[in-house]
C-alpha cells in the first residue's frame, strides 16, 4: 500500500506567448506523502502558481505541457478528462488561495456558498448547512449559525481566509493546497491561522502543499520543503536538513536574508544581488548561476537534481566536488 | 482564464503617431477613419464638389427618381438630393463641432471646479447636472424649442445644454483622482498656484479624456439635429440638412421614397463611421479598457 | 436596506425639485411676456387672467414658484387653451402608449441582448464573437429615428409585411403594430446591452472568486450562469434605468414616423399649434418618469448586490 499521494514526475510545463515559449517549469520532480505536511519555497516567477494550475488543471489557454506526469494516487492526472479533474477540485484535491478578499463570490451568502460545493454529497440542504456551520466553527468563526447568512463583506480579511479553509476542508480531502494563505494577513493573524490549520490537519490527516516566501512559517508548519527558482527545483528535503544544512547557494542565501533569521543590526539588509532570470530567454547551465557567489566554469552546465542522502536533494555542482576529474 | 504573458520593452515613437498607427491597425477604426475623412473633406468643399445649388428649386425636374442627371433624384421642389446630402454634411458639422467644444470647454472647466474647489461647490455643481441629465434629452429639446422658436442656434444650445453634464462628471471625476495624486500633492507641496495647477498639470491629462469622449459624441449630435430638424423644429429652410431630407421624403413616402434614403444612409454612414473611429481611439488611448477584446 | 431606498428616494425628489425649478425658470427667462409665452398666442383674455391669478403673476418670482409647486402636488399641471381640459389628464391619457411602446422595446432587446452577451463571453475572440461585437457597434451608432423611417420604408411601404401607422385594435393586431416600433427603437439598446453583458462577464469571468468556483468543481453551467451572471448583470440594471430617458427620446421620434398616439406626437403637436401648456406638462411628466426610473433601477441594483446596501 503505497504511502506516497502527489508525485510530480519530471515535469516541463511552458506557456506559449507572442515572445516565444515562457519556461515555467522544467523538469520538476518531488513527491507528497499520506497525511505530509510539504512546503514551496521561492520567490515569484519560481513556478508556484503554475505548479498549483498543473495539478489542478485549472489552465490558462496557453498553456503546454511539453513532459512528465502529474501522478496523484497512482494515476496520472495530465490524461484524465476535464469532468473527472472537476470531480477532484474540491472533493480529494483542495485549495487555499492566497487573496481571502477576492476568493468569495461577493453577491452570493456564504452558506449557500458553502452548500453549492458540497454538490457531490446526497445530503439535504439542511444537513449541508449544518455541515457547514460546523466546519466555521471548527475554524473559529463564532455564532456559525448566524454568519451563514451573510455576505463576505461583511467579514475581515482574516475571517474570510478561514472561511476559505473551513470550504477547502469540508470535504476532508486527501491533499490541500495552500497557495500562500497567510501572505495577505498581518502577523498576528497568521499565526492565529497556522495554528488552526496544524490543528485542523492533525484531525483530518490529509496531506498539504504549503506554498509560502515566508520562512519563518515554513520551518514552524513543514515536515519536508522544496525549494524552487525560476522554474526548477534547486533543492528539496527534510525541514532540518534544509534549515540547518541547506546545499544550494540559493536556499542558503535566502535563509541568511530572511529578516526573522538575521541575529545583528545591520545598516544594510542583506539581498541576492541581480534579478530573476527571464524565463523566455533562459541562460546556459545552472539557472541560478548569474546570482550565485560560488559560481564556478562547470557552472555553465546544467547541474542535475542530485540525491545527496535519504530524502535530501540539491542540483548544485558544488555538492559533486569529488567527481571533479 | 486569460493567456499568461509578460511585457515586452516599451519603444519609443511621439504620441500621435502611436496613436495613429493603432487605429489604423484595427480594421473598424481604419474604416471609420476613412468615412470621416470623406465626411469631413465632402463637408469642407461642398461648395466645389456639389453639381447643382443645392438650394435652387427648378420645378419641371421635381420628385425624379435616381438617374445619371441626378444621382439621388429631386425633391418636391426639384432641387437635386444629391448636392444636398453633400452640403448637409456640412451643416451637421457645423452644428456638432462648435456644439461639442463648447460643451467640451465648459464642461471642463465646471468640473475641474467641481473636482478642485470646496464641497459645497462640488455639491451643487453635481446637483446640478444631475438634473440636467434627467431630462430626457429630446423633451428637453423640444422644451426649449418651444420656449424659443427653431433655428440652428437653438440646436446648438440645446446639444450644448444636453451635454455639458456628462464631459463635467468626467472631468470631475479625473480632477478628484488626480488631486490626491503625487505629483499634485509635490507641486502644492512647492506652492504651485490653483491656476497653476488646473492649468498646466491637471488639464493636459484630462483633456485626453475628454477628446475621446468628445469623438464618441459626434453621433449623437448629429442624429440629434437630424431628428430635431426632421421634426422641422431644427435648421430653417431652404437650409439643407440631412433631417430635412428624411422630412420631405417621409411626407411623400410613396411618391419619393429615395429621400429617405438619401437623408437616412448618410446618418448611418457617419454615425459609425465616427462611432467606429471613437472606439477605436478609446481602445488606443485606454488599454485598460482592452483586457476584455 | 429600509434607510437605503428612502436615502434613494429622497435624492430623487430632490432632482425632482430642482427639475421643476429650472424648468419654471426658464419659462421666466424667455423674454416677453410669461403670459403669452406660456399660453401661447391663442389665449383668450379670460384665460390669461386666470393664469395671472392662479400662478401669481402679479407677485415675486419665489411667490410665484411656491404657488407653482403648490399647484403640482396637487397634480395641477394647468391647462389646455383650446379645450380647457386639464393637462394632467391629457398627459396621462397618452402615457400609456408610450409606455407600451417603451416596455416592448426593452423585452426583447434585453433579452436578446443578455442571450447574445453571454454568449459572446462564453466564446471570445472566435469569429461569430467578432461579428457579434462589429454588429452591436454598428447598431448602437444608427439612431433610432432613422432606423424607424427606413424599417417604415422597407417593410411597411415597400414589401407591406407590416402596418405603416396607428396603434392597431385588441391584444394580436396591437401587437403586430408594435413590431416594426419596437425594433427600431430596441435595436441600438440589444447592441449596448450585449456589449455591456460581454464586456461584464469577460471581466467577472477574470475574477479570483470564479478561480475559486471553479476549484471547488462546480459546474461550468453553474459557474456561468448564476455565479458570474449575478454580478454581470448589475451594471445592465443601471443602464436600463438610465436608458429610459433615451428610450423616451427615441419614442417620441417613432412615434410620430409610425403616427401612433403617445406623449411623443403629444408634445410635437402641441408645439405646432402653440400649446405650451402641454408640452411643458408632458415634459414634466417625462422628466419625472425618468428620475423615477432610475431611482427604481438603483433600488433592483440594491437588492441583487449586497455591497450596495452598505454605501450610498
Amino acid at each position: 500500500m503505497s504511502v506516497t499521494l502527489l508525485e510530480i514526475d519530471n515535469l516541463s510545463v511552458d506557456y506559449e506567448t507572442a515572445r516565444g515559449d515562457l519556461k515555467a517549469l522544467r523538469n520538476i520532480s518531488f513527491d507528497v506523502n499520506k497525511g505530509e505536511i510539504v512546503g514551496i519555497v521561492g520567490e515569484s516567477g519560481c513556478g508556484k502558481s503554475t505548479l498549483i494550475s498543473a495539478i489542478l488543471r485549472l489552465i490558462a489557454p496557453n498553456t503546454r505541457f511539453r513532459s512528465g506526469e502529474v501522478r496523484f494516487k497512482g494515476e496520472d492526472l495530465l490524461t484524465r478528462s476535464e469532468s473527472e479533474m472537476r470531480g477532484l477540485r474540491g472533493g480529494d484535491i483542495s485549495i487555499v488561495f492566497q487573496d481571502p478578499m477576492q476568493t468569495h463570490n461577493p453577491v452570493i451568502a456564504i452558506g449557500k456558498q458553502m452548500t453549492d460545493i458540497q454538490h457531490r454529497s446526497n445530503a439535504t440542504k439542511a444537513e449541508k448547512l449544518a455541515t457547514a456551520a460546523k466546519m466555521l466553527g471548527a475554524v473559529g468563526i463564532p455564532d456559525p449559525e448566524l454568519r451563514l447568512g451573510q455576505y463576505p463583506h461583511e467579514f475581515s480579511g482574516g475571517m474570510r481566509q478561514r472561511i476559505a479553509i473551513a470550504m477547502a476542508l469540508m470535504s476532508e480531502p486527501d491533499l490541500l493546497i495552500a497557495d500562500e494563505p497567510t501572505t495577505a494577513l498581518d502577523a498576528t493573524l497568521e499565526v492565529q491561522i497556522i495554528e488552526r490549520l496544524k490543528d485542523l490537519q492533525r484531525d483530518l490527516g490529509c496531506a498539504v502543499l504549503f506554498i509560502s516566501h515566508h520562512l519563518g512559517v515554513i520551518a514552524e508548519l513543514c515536515d519536508r520543503v522544496v525549494v524552487m527558482y525560476a522554474g526548477a527545483v534547486v533543492e528539496s528535503g527534510t525541514v532540518r536538513e534544509i534549515f540547518h544544512n541547506p546545499k544550494h547557494p540559493y536556499t542558503r542565501r535566502l535563509i541568511e536574508c530572511d529578516p526573522g533569521h538575521i541575529k545583528e543590526r545591520a545598516r544594510i539588509l542583506p539581498t541576492i544581488p541581480g534579478e530573476v532570470p527571464d524565463l523566455a530567454n533562459l541562460p546556459d547551465g545552472c539557472i541560478f548561476r548569474d546570482r550565485c557567489d560560488q559560481a564556478m566554469d562547470r557552472c555553465a552546465q546544467v547541474p542535475p537534481l542530485a540525491r545527496l542522502s535519504e530524502g535530501h536533494n540539491a542540483a548544485c555542482w558544488l555538492n559533486h566536488a569529488e567527481e571533479v576529474a | 482564464m486569460a493567456d499568461i504573458t509578460t511585457d515586452a520593452p516599451a519603444k519609443s515613437r511621439s504620441e500621435l503617431s502611436i496613436i495613429l498607427a493603432g487605429v489604423v491597425r484595427d480594421p473598424l477604426g481604419l474604416l471609420g477613419l476613412i468615412i470621416v475623412g470623406a465626411i469631413v473633406f465632402s463637408a469642407i468643399f461642398a461648395a466645389w464638389i456639389v453639381p447643382y445649388n443645392p438650394i435652387a428649386m427648378n420645378i419641371p425636374d421635381r420628385m425624379q427618381g435616381p438617374s445619371w442627371n441626378h444621382l439621388l433624384g429631386t425633391d418636391q421642389l426639384g432641387r437635386d438630393t444629391f448636392s444636398r446630402v453633400i452640403m448637409g454634411g456640412q451643416v451637421a458639422l457645423k452644428v456638432a463641432l462648435p456644439a461639442i467644444f463648447g460643451a467640451m470647454a465648459i464642461g471642463l472647466t465646471l468640473g475641474m471646479i467641481a473636482g478642485y474647489g470646496p464641497k459645497w461647490l462640488d455639491n451643487l455643481l453635481m446637483l446640478l447636472f444631475d438634473t440636467i441629465r434627467s431630462f430626457p434629452t429630446v423633451m428637453f429639446a423640444l422644451a426649449v424649442v418651444a420656449l424659443v422658436g427653431p433655428s440652428l442656434q437653438t440646436v446648438v444650445f440645446v446639444v450644448m445644454a444636453t451635454s455639458i453634464p456628462t464631459y463635467g462628471r468626467v472631468a470631475r471625476t479625473q480632477t478628484l483622482t488626480l488631486r490626491n495624486s503625487e505629483f499634485i500633492l509635490a507641486e502644492r507641496a512647492m506652492g504651485a498656484s490653483v491656476a497653476r495647477i488646473l492649468g498646466v498639470h491637471m488639464l493636459p491629462n484630462i483633456i485626453g479624456v475628454l477628446a475621446v469622449l468628445a469623438a464618441m459624441d459626434i453621433p449623437t449630435v448629429i442624429a440629434l439635429e437630424a431628428g430635431l430638424s426632421f421634426l422641422g423644429l431644427g435648421v430653417k429652410p431652404p437650409t439643407p440638412s440631412w433631417g430635412v431630407l428624411l422630412k420631405d421624403g417621409y411626407a411623400l413616402i410613396r411618391q419619393t421614397p429615395w429621400l429617405v434614403v438619401a437623408g437616412g444612409l448618410p446618418i448611418i454612414l457617419a454615425t459609425l463611421g465616427f462611432t467606429f473611429l471613437g472606439e477605436s481611439l478609446r481602445d488606443v488611448v485606454d488599454p485598460k479598457l482592452r483586457k476584455n477584446r | 436596506m429600509l434607510q437605503f431606498t428612502l436615502k434613494r428616494f429622497a435624492l430623487a425628489a430632490l432632482i425632482l425639485v430642482v427639475a421643476v425649478t429650472v424648468m419654471f425658470l426658464m419659462i421666466r427667462a424667455v423674454p416677453g411676456d410669461p403670459v403669452s409665452i406660456m399660453l401661447g398666442p391663442r389665449a383668450t383674455p379670460e384665460l390669461k387672467a386666470r393664469l395671472i391669478s392662479e400662478m401669481g403673476l402679479d407677485r415675486s418670482i419665489p411667490e410665484q414658484l411656491m404657488l407653482y409647486f403648490g399647484g403640482l402636488l396637487r397634480g395641477d399641471l394647468g391647462v389646455d387653451v383650446f379645450s380647457g381640459r386639464e393637462v394632467t389628464t391629457i398627459v396621462f391619457e397618452q402615457l400609456p402608449h408610450t409606455l407600451r411602446l417603451i416596455f416592448s422595446a426593452i423585452l426583447w432587446s434585453a433579452v436578446l441582448g443578455i442571450g447574445l452577451g453571454c454568449y459572446a463571453a462564453a466564446h471570445p475572440n472566435t469569429w461569430i464573437d467578432r461579428v457579434a461585437a462589429t454588429l452591436s457597434v454598428s447598431f448602437i451608432a444608427a439612431p433610432a429615428f432613422v432606423v424607424a423611417l427606413l424599417s417604415l420604408l422597407l417593410f411597411a411601404v415597400h414589401l407591406q409585411w407590416f402596418p405603416a401607422i396607428g396603434v392597431g385594435d385588441g391584444f394580436w393586431d396591437t401587437a403586430w403594430h408594435l413590431v416594426l416600433p419596437s425594433f427600431a427603437i430596441g435595436l441600438s439598446w440589444v447592441g449596448y446591452i450585449a456589449r455591456l453583458v460581454r464586456a461584464s462577464m469577460l471581466e467577472v469571468m477574470g475574477e479570483s472568486h470564479i478561480r475559486t468556483a471553479r476549484a471547488f468543481g462546480l459546474s461550468e453551467r453553474r459557474i456561468i450562469g448564476i455565479y458570474a451572471l449575478r454580478i454581470a448583470i448589475l451594471p445592465v440594471v443601471t443602464v436600463i434605468g438610465v436608458g429610459m430617458g433615451f428610450l423616451l427620446s427615441s419614442a417620441v421620434f417613432t412615434e410620430i414616423v409610425f403616427a401612433r398616439p403617445g406623449l411623443g406626437k403629444l408634445v410635437i403637436d402641441s408645439i405646432t399649434t402653440r400649446n405650451y401648456p402641454i408640452v411643458m406638462g408632458a415634459v414634466l411628466v417625462s422628466t419625472a418618469l425618468f428620475v423615477i426610473s432610475t431611482a427604481i433601477a438603483d433600488l433592483i441594483n440594491a437588492i441583487l448586490d449586497p455591497r450596495a446596501r452598505s454605501g450610498t
